[in-house]
């Protein structure tokens, strides 16, 4: 023991008095002098930004306030997922922007994700023309600006598609797809709308006011899944016990889809087809050639990159894997299902939701096609009605960067969940 | 056994059989049609559908491609033309070809940004290929000026006096190096710092009232066309990287205040939306500096679209550094290199081979994101293609401009993710 402590006597560094010197040449001090520097021409910079900010505004002769999001808006928005009309306030305006923004990231994010898994597997294939064919598609999407699709698709839409005048007449020169039930016009889609008979009314909430049958067939969905998930574990409980595992397949279809099927009978769920009237179709749901060419730009775009995350991914699981899976007596099926995905999985979401928070970030090209998402919302008619230009571009970013945070957030979860555990 | 088999055999064949040919289905372009396109049904519904897929593709697009008109003035001319069958109308191309490249640069001057083409490819072939001699990295560093005062022009000295600025610093450097390092450092930056705002104005106007050489001046306004989208995209991409490795560098970093600050910066710039910045770029900077300033609107993009895109290339970088093992870092330490040192011989050049995808797909994706610009009111391909088809002459047409614009593109970006295939197997070393 005594040999130690002489050690340490010997080696322990000379103390000596705290000189003005060591604030620069002392590792030890220098990291902290380098910092209160650094803080100081920080917060030097913010107050320079700040003070100007202050005396633009005051020059101006404006204020700093976010009352004008209370103030009526005074312009439509085409496209409403909620109740909105000119009447309502600039801030009803962003929500609706809001909701249009979440909507279209919604089906992109769907479509970019199914054309990126096929077209990412299917380039894998030992078919020599569909793995050429998918390279192409990546290749050719990858490397042209989405803004260059996104308006493309819009041309097509407008200028390539009939008018709705042409599906009229003894012998039309356009005819509605799928059974007469959707028509795609230059003037936007319409596609079957889902109607009830039995129509409980809305559910007032104060800002919005959501329909109580679709509320209701939503809590029966996640009731479904829930109940799936029990009956999943339940078999797995029955496995470990006895070894064998109980068929499960047909009480998941009854959970999963027999209460919203009751439901539907019950409110007497019907299809509403589109129809021509006068100049234009009614009736159905009418997504407008913006949400078309946003819809398809963004998400076949964005598919060409999940397509070559998901390449990437299945080509990131070692071979030994596939081969062990076969030692052991598996089928191809079992060992995609059991060993190849669930460690392709934990390489492909991360970019995956990378990319998805890259199709939330590009809907604020709306502005192209005229889209009204919250860019075009608040960050653009508000602004400019109202000359709130700090405000509104404040707010806007703030809410961009929280749902931003948020996906990110959720993907943090998920990969500390699906983390390797090293020890 | 074997006395009994051969009493057993009448006859045995004492000469080899001339080889057969494989059967038909193993050989030539049916054993590879077999094997590539219809090894299982499967795989034959899948041949077959791209068939058609191509095949619709050709019918579609075929004709109207071959039947191409391109000598026209307008696009009524064109149709006359074409007399009713379908057809493209690339005489717009050949009519507006120098609007989409440059804008509304003025005509007589279009060799001032070929010249700066050909001069950027030459200053950047000592950076991409390591076989061009390295005295030319001189000239590299030079481009920028020369570059700027190419397609902007006014006084020559005014470029010079920018220059003169780094001499300044490095003068500086020089007389106080035997002080002490930190010293000297401080003394290069404020020298170049001093010279800038109090000297390189003043010296430009004396040596241009002395000698007003120079190129005739060119208002930002008139840049359009791909130039702009290759001047904002290339400065972004050059500037992009130094401020991402400062950033990657600030967020692995062991102070805590000055690491927090390199998060938010990253995180608040990552979770906007770029449009959002370039709108700030034009609607707020007006706010957040003194009355009375006002500076060019594409150097303002330059800056928000490097800010924007050094923010991904920190993160890509910092992939980069967290992929090196910790030994390296050790090693660095062991050898008592200094922080600076460590980072320059050891991390930086192994971290950034590791990144190379990354950053280069963070490069063509801020290429591509230059298209954006056409928001704000600048010029870029996307605009004059709307203030093409506004001329009466050409209302109305599209295909032909947007298939102009996305093969040029197209070839910029996969020009760049091929060279960046090149450079992964150049600077691979591992032998897997």
């Amino acid at each position: 023991m005594s040999s130690t402590s002489d050690l340490r006597t010997r080696t322990a560094p000379p103390k000596t008095a705290f000189r003005l010197s060591m604030l620069l040449y002392d590792q030890r001090y220098r990291s902290i002098t380098i910092q209160i520097v650094f803080l100081f021409a920080l917060m030097l910079g913010i107050a320079w930004l700040v003070d100007n900010t202050i005396n633009n505004l005051r020059a101006l002769g404006k204020d700093f306030s976010f009352a004008f999001l209370s103030a009526p808006a005074g312009y439509d928005i085409n496209q409403r997922p909620i109740e909105y009309d000119s009447q309502m306030t600039h801030g009803r305006a962003a929500l609706v922007g809001l909701l249009n923004t979440a909507i279209l990231a919604v089906m992109a994010c769907a479509l970019a994700t199914v054309l990126g898994v096929i077209a990412g597997v299917l380039r894998l294939s030992n078919n020599w023309i569909v793995a050429r064919l998918m390279t192409v598609y990546v290749e050719l999407f990858r490397n042209i600006p989405t803004l260059v699709w996104i308006i493309i698709f819009g041309a097509i839409m407008t200028e390539s598609m009939p008018a709705p005048s042409a599906f009229r007449g003894d012998t039309p020169t356009a005819s509605m797809l799928f059974n007469d039930s959707v028509a795609v016009t230059n003037r936007g889609v319409y596609v079957p709308a889902i109607q009830f008979s039995n129509d409980l009314g809305n559910l007032p909430l104060g800002v919005v006011a959501p329909s109580i049958n679709w509320l209701l067939v939503l809590v029966a969905i996640i009731v479904g899944i829930y109940a799936h998930k029990v009956i999943l574990k339940n078999a797995t409980a029955v496995q470990n016990a006895t070894g064998i595992r109980p068929k499960t397949w047909w009480k998941s279809l009854g959970v999963l889809f027999g209460p919203v099927a009751l439901l539907f009978i019950f409110f007497g769920a019907h299809l509403e087809y589109p129809e021509l009237r006068g100049f234009n179709f009614a009736d159905g749901i009418h997504m407008r050639n913006s949400l078309i060419a946003m819809w398809l730009g963004l998400g076949i775009y964005t598919g060409a990159f999940v397509a070559e995350n998901v390449r990437s991914g299945i080509l990131a699981i070692s071979r030994g894997q596939t081969e062990a899976a076969f030692a052991l007596g598996m089928q191809p099926g079992k060992t995609m299902r059991l060993v190849i995905l669930p460690q392709a999985l934990r390489v492909i979401i991360p970019p995956l939701i990378s990319q998805y928070l890259n199709i939330t970030k590009n809907t604020s090209l709306g502005l192209a096609v005229g889209y009204m998402d919250l860019r075009s919302t608040l960050g653009g008619i508000s602004i400019n009605q109202t000359g709130r230009e700090l405000e509104g571009m404040l707010l806007m970013m703030l809410i961009y960067l929280a749902v931003s945070l948020s996906i990110s957030g959720a993907m943090n979860v998920y990969n500390n969940r699906v983390k390797l555990k090293e020890r | 056994m074997s006395d009994t088999h051969s009493n057993t055999v009448s006859y045995v064949r004492d000469t080899m059989l001339d080889q057969q040919e494989p059967p038909v289905t193993e050989r030539g372009v049916i054993k590879w049609l077999r094997e590539n396109l219809f090894s299982g049904w499967l795989n034959s519904v899948l041949t077959i559908a791209s068939l058609g897929v191509i095949w619709f593709i050709i019918i579609e697009i075929g004709p109207w491609l071959l039947n191409t008109v391109w000598n026209a003035e307008s696009l009524r001319e064109c149709r006359a033309i074409l007399d009713g069958t379908s057809g493209a109308c690339f005489a717009v191309i050949k009519d507006r070809w120098h609007q989409l490249l440059f804008g509304f640069y003025p005509p007589e001057h279009y060799w001032r940004p070929v010249l700066a083409m050909v001069l950027m490819l030459v200053a950047l072939a000592p950076i991409l290929f390591s076989e061009v001699p390295r005295k030319m990295l001189y000239f590299s560093v030079l481009f920028p000026f020369i570059g700027y005062h190419l397609l902007w022009g006014g006084s020559v000295w005014l470029p010079i006096s920018v220059l003169l600025g780094f001499v300044v610093g490095y003068v500086a450097f020089r007389a106080t190096a035997k002080l002490s390092s930190l010293v000297s450092v401080i003394a290069a930056v404020a020298g170049t710092f001093l010279w800038w705002v109090f000297l390189a104005g003043p010296f430009d106007a004396a040596m241009y009232s002395v000698a007003p050489i120079g190129l005739e001046y060119v208002r930002s306004d008139a840049f359009g066309g791909f130039l702009i989208s290759i001047v904002i995209g290339v400065s972004g991409i050059s500037l992009s990287l130094p401020f991402g490795i400062l950033l990657a560098l600030g967020r692995q970093s062991d102070m805590i205040f000055l690491k927090s600050v390199c998060v938010i910066f990253i995180e608040f710039i990552r979770g906007v939306p770029l449009i959002t910045l370039l709108f700030t770029a034009s609607l707020l900077l007006n706010y957040f500096l003194p009355p009375g300033t006002s500076f060019d609107l594409i150097l303002r993009v330059i800056i928000m679209v490097t800010l924007f895109a050094s923010a991904y290339m920190a993160e890509v970088i910092r992939g980069g550094l967290a992929a090196l093992p910790k030994g390296q870092y050790e090693a660095a330490d062991a050898l008592g290199l200094d922080y600076w040192k460590a980072q320059r011989l050891i991390v930086m050049p192994q971290a950034l081979k590791i990144a190379i995808p990354g950053i280069v797909n963070t490069f063509i994706g801020l290429f591509k994101d230059t298209t954006l610009v056409v928001f704000i009111g600048l010029l870029d391909p996307i605009g004059l293609s709307n203030a093409i088809r506004a001329d009466t002459d050409w209302n109305g047409i599209y295909w032909e401009l947007f298939i102009f614009i996305g093969a040029l593109f197209f070839i910029f970006c996969f020009g760049m993710s091929r060279y960046s295939m090149y450079l992964e197997r150049k600077l691979k070393t591992d032998h897997r």
